[in-house]
């Protein structure tokens, strides 16, 4: 039974540690099924978790905060669109600048508003996002079995917890079954067929950054009010870098992406739970677990497991012919 | 027929993106309430302004020569090496192991072997990225951000579970032996009289870092795999057509590549820790792509650069001393640098190819 009683804690830990992830490699994807590749989901969580967890500290109201995250991200995001869009820059090379640019930026302002060397104030209250609990989930958690998996697996997460996996078939069902998410699809593998079939590649583009930006937004704000209560540097500590590890993982799908997060989401639990792992008399260093996530993408990117082949167009400015 | 001049592509673009970057850094400062033109000086007099200062400058400018160089070189194969970070971590481990296993009779010897050491292992580190965009086609770009996180994890685990000595809490190797301390500055260039660069940690490495800007200058423009790395950079089809194989020339730049960046450790390592250290690279990699950018891949360029980066971290150092700006403004400059150089490029670029055939027009 306190077998059962751990794993549970484990899976609950998971699913709030893939949520982050979960969020920014949906952002990733939209961005990258477009054509535009986004080294920048880590810069643009980061930005928006400083600017949540500052906006949610002084008006004490963390929907605002939220606002403030996402507006914050999608800045950023427009900063990598006029980059690699309008200037037809070189996306990775603006993703990195990004990247640093919230680096330094999240330190700085938060230096010089709060003068706690590089924190916010720790949020409580209305500036968290807090718990939600389904219905009867303390009258059940008792029973064996169901009790557990109900009362704390499934109930018991923050609002944006459920938003995240919501999120997952929502982006299925764009992607493959309207419009806009068939030309987005065409315009990340053949940009001059869309544009011959009338249909603006930049302002494509620009909608996929866009919405990258949000879901940015939403990971960071989640980082920093519900995760943890306030934003500390560097707190988004590779996030963003494991969800692109799990974009590729998932070969830039929806359902394996949420796969692939919840997979990563359960090294880091594990991890955290348990550090140096003795398998009967083989210890598996920490180190291992905090590693994993990136060698297996450079397995599955060497195509030895199956070959992930990103979107034809990818890091390609299009240009118009004339 | 060029749509400019030569010297404004290479010194005028330049200069116009690092005065953008400058505009908008003495916005930021303003923004956080402190005086732009107090902080310039604060940072030249604090960088430049005394030989310890510029001991400082100096010290951080070899390892992003190092770094810079690392990425110029990726660059004219046209592979973006963002891995420099994660190369100079294991030529940190390496270093140490020449150091530590090794009895040396004297440093000259030991730095030659530290050079190898670190070259190799920071070859070893890209080696498998580039073998995997050579063969299998896996992005360069992403397998080298991958392998500085198993870079960070690997070395984290040596420096805890193996390097680390007995009955040490911390998580570093035991100092290097007297033998192997590098000459700094201040033994080099003090007399009894006057004392020079003291405790600054500028070493005999500075002109490792030169001579590496003069080898691969060489390598670029005066060799025939230079010629053929640039080749490979302008046309792969056109490369191929000349009988260059790419995947000779990719795996062979990413292992240049690799090495130099890997070479840094002699500077942070071997000359100013003396001992290998968890997060002993400071980003110092990842600089190495600004320092490239502005550089223009060429190694007087980053030469230039990695002097420019020097002064701004040393005067950064300072700022942070004796005002309220903390230290990450230098990562911001450094955002705005590459932002400027890199990304948006083109946004200086083409209004300026303009200006020059309005005005080769007028001049017919």
């Amino acid at each position: 039974m306190e077998a059962f009683v751990t794993l549970v804690q484990v899976l609950d830990s998971t699913i709030r540690l893939a949520t982050p992830l979960l969020l920014a490699c949906l952002a990733g994807l939209y961005s990258e099924r477009a054509g535009i590749f986004d080294i920048g989901l880590e810069g643009k969580m980061l930005m928006s978790a400083f600017f949540s967890a500052a906006v949610a500290a002084v008006t004490g109201s963390v929907w605002l905060g939220l606002l403030a995250g996402i507006g914050a991200s999608l800045i950023l995001s427009a900063l990598h669109g006029v980059a690699s869009i309008t200037f037809r820059g070189n996306q990775l090379i603006s993703g990195v600048a990004i990247n640093f640019l919230a680096s330094g930026m999240t330190v700085l302002v938060a230096q010089s508003w709060f003068q706690q060397g590089g924190r916010t104030p720790s949020l409580f209250g209305g500036g968290r996002f807090e718990p939600i609990n389904f219905p009867f989930a303390d009258a059940i958690s008792g029973v064996p079995i169901v009790g557990p998996i109900y009362s704390e697996l499934l109930s018991g997460h923050s609002i944006l917890v459920y938003v995240a996996f919501l999120m997952v078939p929502l982006t299925w069902w764009i992607l493959y079954r309207t419009r806009f998410g068939l030309r987005l699809r065409a315009v990340g593998e053949n940009p001059a067929a869309v544009d011959t079939a009338g249909v603006s590649v930049v302002g494509l583009r620009f909608a996929a950054v866009a919405i990258c930006g949000v879901l940015c937004g939403i990971a960071g704000a989640y980082l920093a009010t519900a995760l943890q209560a306030g934003f500390v540097k560097e707190m988004t500590a590779g996030r963003g870098f494991i969800a692109l590890a799990a974009l590729i993982f998932a070969k830039w799908r929806p359902w394996h992406a949420m796969g692939a997060c919840l997979l990563f989401g359960l090294l880091q639990a594990v991890a955290l739970r348990f550090q140096n792992i003795d398998l009967g008399g083989v210890v598996i260093p920490v180190q291992v677990m905090d590693a994993l996530p990136y060698i297996l993408t450079v397995v599955i990117l060497a195509g030895f497991v199956g070959k992930a082949v990103p979107p034809r167009a990818g890091g390609e400015p299009y240009v118009k012919e004339r | 027929m060029d749509k400019m001049p030569k010297w404004a592509d290479v010194v005028l673009i330049p200069l116009i993106s690092l005065v953008l970057a400058a505009i908008l850094s003495a916005l930021v400062i303003l923004a956080i309430g402190e005086n732009p033109i107090e902080a310039v000086n604060l940072m030249v007099t604090g960088a430049l302004g005394s030989t310890y200062g510029w001991g400082y400058t100096l010290y951080y400018a070899t390892n992003f020569m190092f770094t810079g160089l690392a990425v110029a070189v990726a660059f004219h194969a046209r592979l973006f090496n963002i891995g420099g970070e994660g190369q100079a971590m294991l030529g940190g481990l390496g270093v140490a192991m020449v150091c530590l296993y090794i009895d040396w009779p004297h440093w000259s010897i030991a730095l030659l072997a530290a050079c190898v050491g670190s070259a190799l292992f920071g070859a070893m580190w890209a080696a498998i990225p580039a073998y995997l965009q050579a063969k299998r086609g896996s992005h360069i770009v992403i397998t080298t951000i991958m392998f500085n996180f198993i870079a960070a994890a690997f070395l984290n685990y040596m420096l805890v579970n193996v390097m680390r000595p007995q009955g040490s809490q911390d998580p570093a190797t035991a100092r290097f032996p007297e033998t192997v301390h590098l000459p700094t500055f201040q033994s080099m260039f003090s007399t009894a009289e006057n004392a020079l660069f003291r405790g600054a940690p500028a070493n005999i490495s500075f002109f490792v870092a030169l001579l590496a800007c003069v080898a691969v200058w060489a390598l670029i423009w005066r060799t025939r795999l230079g010629y053929e790395i640039r080749a490979y950079g302008h046309s792969e089809t056109g490369a191929v057509y000349a009988g260059i194989s790419p995947v000779r020339i990719t795996i062979i730049a990413m292992l240049i590549s690799g090495g130099l960046a890997g070479m840094m450790a002699i500077n942070n390592v071997m000359g100013e820790a003396e001992r290998l250290v968890l997060n002993s690279t400071e980003g110092a990699g990842f600089i190495g792509i600004a320092v490239a950018l502005m550089g223009r891949s060429h190694p007087f360029g980053v030469f230039l650069a990695a002097i420019l980066f020097g002064f701004l971290y040393q005067g950064g150092a300072e700022l942070a001393l004796w005002t309220s700006i903390p230290r990450e403004l230098i990562v911001v400059i450094q955002a705005l640098v590459i932002l400027f150089t890199g990304a948006l490029d083109n946004m200086v670029r083409m209004p300026l190819e303009k200006l020059f055939l309005s005005l080769r027009k007028g001049a017919q």
